[in-house]
């Protein structure tokens, strides 16, 4: 049993490495045809710099003469903008399960509400980033006054509730009539229902939106510190880095390497969650 | 199976909530810690500082006992381009004038003259023609002093193209960064006789010029402190040496008389009414003026001071954007940060008599008189004077800044 599974987990990372190789020898062989036959992109080493290159763009210092390294400053960063994607990623998942919860037991409020929560994805998020730094700039709450950190933490939370309120209410709406109608017969209060039936049973909707929210949660994070300009977060070194482009081609591919890598495991750590939420449940296919 | 599930499910929630307990330790500042529990201690505490805020305003003339917060909100990141006023808050020029300023960096989408017209910040660095687009919008604001004397904007080209002249420029693919920042050029085009739309070919540029030097478009636009200095710390891929002045040629706007009045300290033109704020702005001018002219005379302090500060640019980058930024401020001949009612014309005439693509002038009429004032900026002089600072900067000399590879 264990060693099976220890089998699977080298095999499916194996392949996850013959993924990212297979994408890294692409890209030289775009870098190589471009430079046999013209190809409507640039391919020369300044637009397309050569992977070994950005590999040892990595260990470079950031700055002549600073003891930390390229590397070490991406890390860092990633790792701030990890913090704040997970902040927003749970303000948001609590707003979006209250949301779907009152959508679900009043039918008024899916009809008033949802229309609300889809519009409120259709606006451009560059749109919307200046306005809730320009707003965050005159509220403070007491003692702890509000900084564009908070308002990257916002808007990440924003992008992040709808695609939980969404999933989680399809979850909450899953049990079927017949277990709905053996709670009634119970003579379950609404809150009894909420956590012994629908709650349970909307764990195979949630688990998947919460991917997806995390998901939005870091791009929402990188999109708004690039826009905003936050100190100390990928996206600010994403721009940082660009600016050196015409010298340092290779440099700027560091950066973005830290925001996949902050994507993968902000992804990696909800899968973990979703592992341990859904160990007890039947896998598909072998049920 | 109802136990087990409801386990599960209360497990989910502790786990969330630890999570967000985590988070929330992390996140919030070291000094506010075990808020919840000093919630109506810290409640008192604020509306204790509020009242003695109120009355260091009122009588901060006499003395100092309390320095008067002040944010400034800058157009992007930490570098050279305010090397002043970083120079002014580390060196103690603020402080000396009884402030404590808090400088707040741009991105990508932050426009300093809406964040001052909405009250995000008390003082704001913004070019003179997208504020006066601004200004025409509603945001009521005031230039107080006028710190770039001349426009930093150059379009560059390869020294083989022959461009020297805007009337060169006819036939060619020229590059700028559009969203206001392409005026002078439009200007420049127009008054040599060609028309926009059909004598050449814009394209809208990239912020880095690798365009250029791929030879994509015929002449870049390029900020004298930074763009340009790209360019000359990349190799030529021809003879492994870095590019030099030599390669290229430049069309400096000044020289053809449609340059525009660049970086300027920009006030609430609602506030200027209030004898505190007057005061403040007044305290704010003077001491970023003092951090300036600290910058003339200490270029390489002034660099070193913006990489303390979190700049991610090389040393030589740095150094050469702090001497660039230098020529475009001195010499000041009427005192650094007066307007000369010349070049503010010369500013308003291009900002309402040139149309971009889109058939559109960047201001319609020219502003009223509350649109700048040279008030603060002369007190300042005087007082800079009385201190036995050359405010004029007559005799200035920059130095001499070797570009490395890449900046370092």
């Amino acid at each position: 049993m264990k060693t099976t599974r220890l089998r699977r987990i080298t095999i499916s990372s194996l392949w996850a490495l013959a993924g990212v190789a297979l994408v890294l020898i692409m890209w030289e062989l775009v870098k190589f045809i471009g430079s046999l036959i013209e190809l409507p992109l640039k391919t020369d080493d300044t637009s397309m710099p050569h992977v070994w290159s950005m590999v040892s763009a990595f260990g470079n210092p950031e700055v002549r003469g600073s003891d930390t390294s390229v590397l070490e400053a991406v890390l860092s960063a990633a790792a701030y903008s990890l913090l704040i994607a997970f902040g927003g990623f749970i303000i948001g998942v609590s707003v979006g399960l209250l949301l779907a919860i009152i959508m679900q037991r009043f039918y008024f409020f899916e009809r008033g509400l949802l229309p609300f929560v889809i519009a409120s994805q259709t606006v451009p998020l560059i749109a919307l980033a200046p306005l809730i730094v320009g707003l965050g700039n005159r509220v403070s709450f007491g003692p702890v006054s509000w900084t564009t950190t908070y308002s990257v933490m916002f808007i990440a939370a924003y992008l992040a509730f709808f695609p939980l309120s969404v999933g989680a209410l399809r979850g909450l709406q899953a049990p079927r009539p017949t277990s709905l109608e053996l709670m009634r017969s119970y003579a379950a209060t609404p809150k009894q229902v909420l956590w012994k039936l629908r709650f349970p049973s909307s764990i195979p909707y949630l688990v998947p939106a919460l991917k997806v929210s995390i998901a939005a949660a870091v791009v929402g994070t990188v999109v708004a510190e690039i826009s905003t300009g936050v100190k100390g977060g990928i996206g600010r070194l994403i721009i940082e880095y660009a600016r050196e482009t015409t010298s340092q081609p290779a440099k700027v591919y560091v950066a973005v390497f830290g925001a996949i890598l902050l994507g993968l495991v902000a992804t990696a750590l909800v899968t973990a969650l979703d592992m341990y939420l859904t160990r007890n449940l039947p896998k598909e296919g072998k049920a | 199976m109802r136990v087990t599930a409801r386990s599960r499910f209360t497990r989910v929630v502790g786990i969330a909530a630890v999570a967000a307990l985590a988070l929330s330790a992390c996140s919030s500042d070291s000094d506010s810690t075990d808020a919840a529990t000093e919630t109506a201690a810290a409640a008192e505490e604020t509306a204790a500082e509020e009242t003695a805020t109120e009355t260091a305003t009122d009588e901060t003339a006499a003395a100092c006992t309390e320095l008067t917060p002040v944010s400034l909100q800058l157009q992007w990141f930490v570098q050279a381009q305010f090397g002043g006023y970083y120079a002014a808050k580390d060196l103690g020029f603020y402080e000396e004038q009884c402030l404590d300023v808090t400088i707040l960096e741009g991105g990508v989408d932050i426009v300093p003259q809406t964040v001052l017209a909405q009250g995000g910040a008390d003082f704001a660095i913004a070019w003179v023609p997208k504020a006066l687009s601004s200004r025409e919008q509603g945001a009521l604001i005031t230039n107080v002093a006028q710190v770039y004397q001349r426009s930093g904007t150059l379009q560059v080209s390869w020294a083989d193209s022959g461009i020297t002249t805007p009337e060169d420029l006819a036939g060619k693919k020229v590059g700028n960064w559009g969203f206001g920042n392409e005026y002078e050029l439009f200007a420049g085009i127009s008054g040599a006789g060609l028309d926009a739309s059909g004598d050449l070919e814009l394209v809208q540029q990239q912020f880095d010029m690798q365009a250029l030097l791929s030879r994509d478009i015929d002449a870049a636009q390029a900020m004298t402190y930074n763009e340009y200095a790209q360019v000359l710390e990349a190799v030529n891929p021809e003879t492994g040496e870095l590019y030099q002045p030599e390669d290229f040629n430049v069309i400096n706007w000044n020289d053809f008389g449609v340059a525009m009045y660049q970086d300027a300290i920009w006030a609430s033109q609602e506030r200027l009414s209030d004898p505190a704020y007057q005061d403040t702005t007044q305290r704010f001018v003077t001491a970023s003026l003092k951090g300036w002219i600290h910058c003339r005379d200490n270029a390489q302090q002034c660099a070193d001071i913006i990489t303390a500060n979190g700049s991610k640019l090389g040393a030589s980058h740095q150094l050469w954007m702090m001497n660039e930024v230098n020529k475009l401020i001195w010499p000041s001949p009427s005192g650094i940060g007066v307007i000369d009612p010349v070049l503010w014309d010369q500013t308003v005439a291009v900002a309402t008599g040139t149309k971009n693509l889109d058939g559109i002038a960047i201001v319609s009429a020219a502003p009223d008189a509350e649109s700048y004032t040279n008030q603060y900026a002369e007190a300042a002089d005087a007082a800079l004077t009385a201190e036995g600072l050359n405010v004029t900067g007559d005799g200035y000399a920059p130095i001499e800044v070797t570009l490395n590879e890449g900046g370092n």
